[in-house]
């Protein structure tokens, strides 16, 4: 468990902040530029000191009173939005800088899982840290943040200094640590999609507070809030691998509310997936479509309706199992179809990404 | 003939001697100093900065005069040198290296200090999120970061020393053995007409400066970092 509350006030900025947040899992830290999310970062890692703020992790005390842990004393680590490597010491001295500096008894990440983990084998021997691309510059930031074992892992949008080749790179590279190391993750991103691709638990931050945190699913389909609004607005669905089509090449997921047909999959059946489903990709019918080439149409029922902007409504709609799906149809649809919330309606989804 | 050689050789000597140790006691205090310059946002930091500076504005003889008062037996310094017994500094080569420190102190704080301020604050912050302490961050990262700013400092450390002059004739005089350095030296030679052995001096002078520069400079190889 992790207990914040920060104070701080710049002559054009203020955060506020109080929050519970567990200590597992990954936890976005997402908002506009300038909403507060670095700074909170940083506030966390003992780099920037906000007077009177609290900070417990995991039962340590890290910031109380004039209790004040200096960063280097915390047991976290930083990826910054540039890798900031250490221009004179080589990839492995890079590397090594934060491990050799922690006790060996408390090295729990070891260098031989960090080297293929990241895929650094063909990297260490580098002289000079300039003459790496970006992604493998991040990636060698990120192997130097693990290899001091931390409590925590703080990641400044690690992606946002990357051309998408790079991100590309770098993507799988980052799923793979959140699956062989149990390490609670603080993930900063002002992208909606690299969100949905990998929070478990979403905080939304606006001019320096917290206006709403949950698990991800959940925020993603409420439409008050400012996620809602975003052009890639829609919601994630978890799911599992269930039969493959080998004729059309395709694999149904299942989820508790029902099924859908994505293109296929080599994964084993049983296996657990991450989908999204966008809000604009999804259109709505009061009676079962005929003749609609479209694949997926799901059973739903309307819970919510709500503006967006001058033309637009967002629906929200209950599939079943709890999961909920958006639509985003124009208003004059809306009228037409003489849509309340309760209805009951065909949702017709036109595209699924599998993210995960 | 000969004793004017070895008098020569004895100021050639001197003035290493005076250069070396000057520029050892000028990296030790130099560098905390123009670390300090390069971090703080104290309001103190301009007028620390200023007064290291000074130097580069006074003339050497107004430094050397302030000097002289304030190590003279009735100068704060003096009384203090006198305190501990250490008698008083003026006409004495720690006095010579004490002068010469206050004097050619901005040349190595200011490289150092313009080395450290291009070390951006990232990577220190860096460092920290890997558990070095502050102590730590210095000597694992600053001071290598800022090597060519140190081997700047060096070089212009130990070239001032060696061609201070002004500060020298007012504080050290002209003993020989003590305080008569190579300049000092060179300036009787002309005032005795003796071209030749100023010739040789100043020759001496001059290659052996060239020749520690060039050394310095091929063994800071300005393109490594780029």
């Amino acid at each position: 468990m992790i207990h914040a509350r920060f104070k701080l006030g710049y002559p054009n900025f203020v955060l506020d902040v109080d929050i519970d947040l567990p200590g597992y899992g990954i936890t976005a830290l997402f908002g506009p530029s300038g909403s507060g999310k670095t700074t909170l970062l940083r506030c966390i890692a003992g780099l920037e000191r906000a007077q009177g703020g609290l900070l417990r992790v995991k039962g340590e005390v890290w910031q109380e009173g004039a209790r004040f842990l200096p960063a280097h004393q915390r047991r976290v680590g930083y990826v910054f939005q540039e890798a900031n490597l250490f221009p004179h010491l080589s990839v492995r001295g890079n590397l090594e800088y934060g491990y050799k500096r922690i006790a060996s008894g408390a090295r729990k990440v070891r260098m031989e899982q960090v080297i293929p983990l990241l895929g650094l084998g063909k990297l260490m021997e580098r002289r000079d840290p300039s003459s790496l691309s970006g992604g493998e510059r991040q990636r060698v930031a990120i192997g130097r943040a693990l290899l001091t074992s931390p409590n925590l892992l703080l990641m400044d949008e690690p992606l946002s200094g990357l051309d998408a080749a790079s991100k590309q790179e770098i993507l799988p590279y980052l799923e793979r640590l959140h699956g062989e190391l149990e390490i609670p993750v603080f993930y900063v991103s002002h992208a909606l999609d690299e969100v949905a691709r990998r929070a478990d638990r979403l905080v939304l931050l606006e001019q320096g507070c917290v206006i709403a945190h949950g698990k991800l699913n959940e925020m993603l389909s409420r439409l008050e809030l400012p996620t809602a609004h975003y052009d890639d607005a829609g919601v994630v669905i978890e799911a599992q691998v269930g039969a493959q089509d080998e004729t059309y090449h395709l694999t149904r997921l299942d989820f508790p509310g029902g099924s859908l047909w994505v293109g296929r999959v080599e994964h084993a059946a049983g296996t657990l997936v991450r989908a999204r489903v966008l809000a604009r990709d999804v259109s709505v019918a009061t009676a079962a479509p005929q003749g609609s080439s479209i694949t997926n149409i799901l059973a739903t029922r309307i819970v919510e309706i709500r503006d967006e902007g001058q033309d637009r409504v967002n629906l929200r709609m209950a599939v079943g199992g709890g999961q909920m799906l958006l639509s985003r149809i124009t208003r004059r649809s809306r009228d037409q179809l003489g849509l309340t919330v309760g209805m009951e309606l065909f949702a017709q989804v036109k595209s699924v990404a599998l993210i995960a | 003939m000969d004793t004017a050689y070895s008098a020569d050789l004895s100021a050639l000597w001197l003035t290493c001697k005076l250069a070396t140790v000057v520029t050892i006691i000028l990296l030790l205090i130099g560098t905390p100093i123009a670390w300090w310059l390069s971090r703080t946002r104290s309001w103190f930091k301009g007028v620390i900065g200023a007064a290291v500076a000074l130097p580069i504005v006074l003339p050497p003889t107004v430094i050397g005069f302030y000097l002289l008062v304030a190590m003279g037996p009735g100068g704060p310094l003096g009384e203090l040198t006198q305190a501990l017994h250490l008698g008083v500094l003026p006409f004495t080569f720690p006095g010579l290296v004490v002068a010469s420190v206050i004097y050619s102190l901005p040349f190595v704080v200011q490289p150092l200090q313009n080395a450290f301020e291009g070390i951006p604050g990232r990577t220190l912050e860096a460092a920290a999120t890997l558990r070095a302490s502050a102590l730590d961050r210095f000597f694992s990262v600053a001071l290598p970061l800022a090597r060519p700013g140190l081997l700047t400092a060096t070089v212009l450390g130990f070239a001032h020393t060696v061609g201070e002059f002004g500060v020298v004739l007012m504080i050290g005089g002209n003993i020989p053995d003590q305080t008569r350095v190579v300049s000092v030296q060179i300036y009787d030679h002309v005032e005795a007409m003796e071209y030749a052995q100023a010739h040789w001096l100043s020759g001496a002078m001059l290659v052996f400066s060239f020749a520690v520069l060039l050394a310095l400079y091929t063994l800071n190889p300005g393109g490594k970092r780029k």
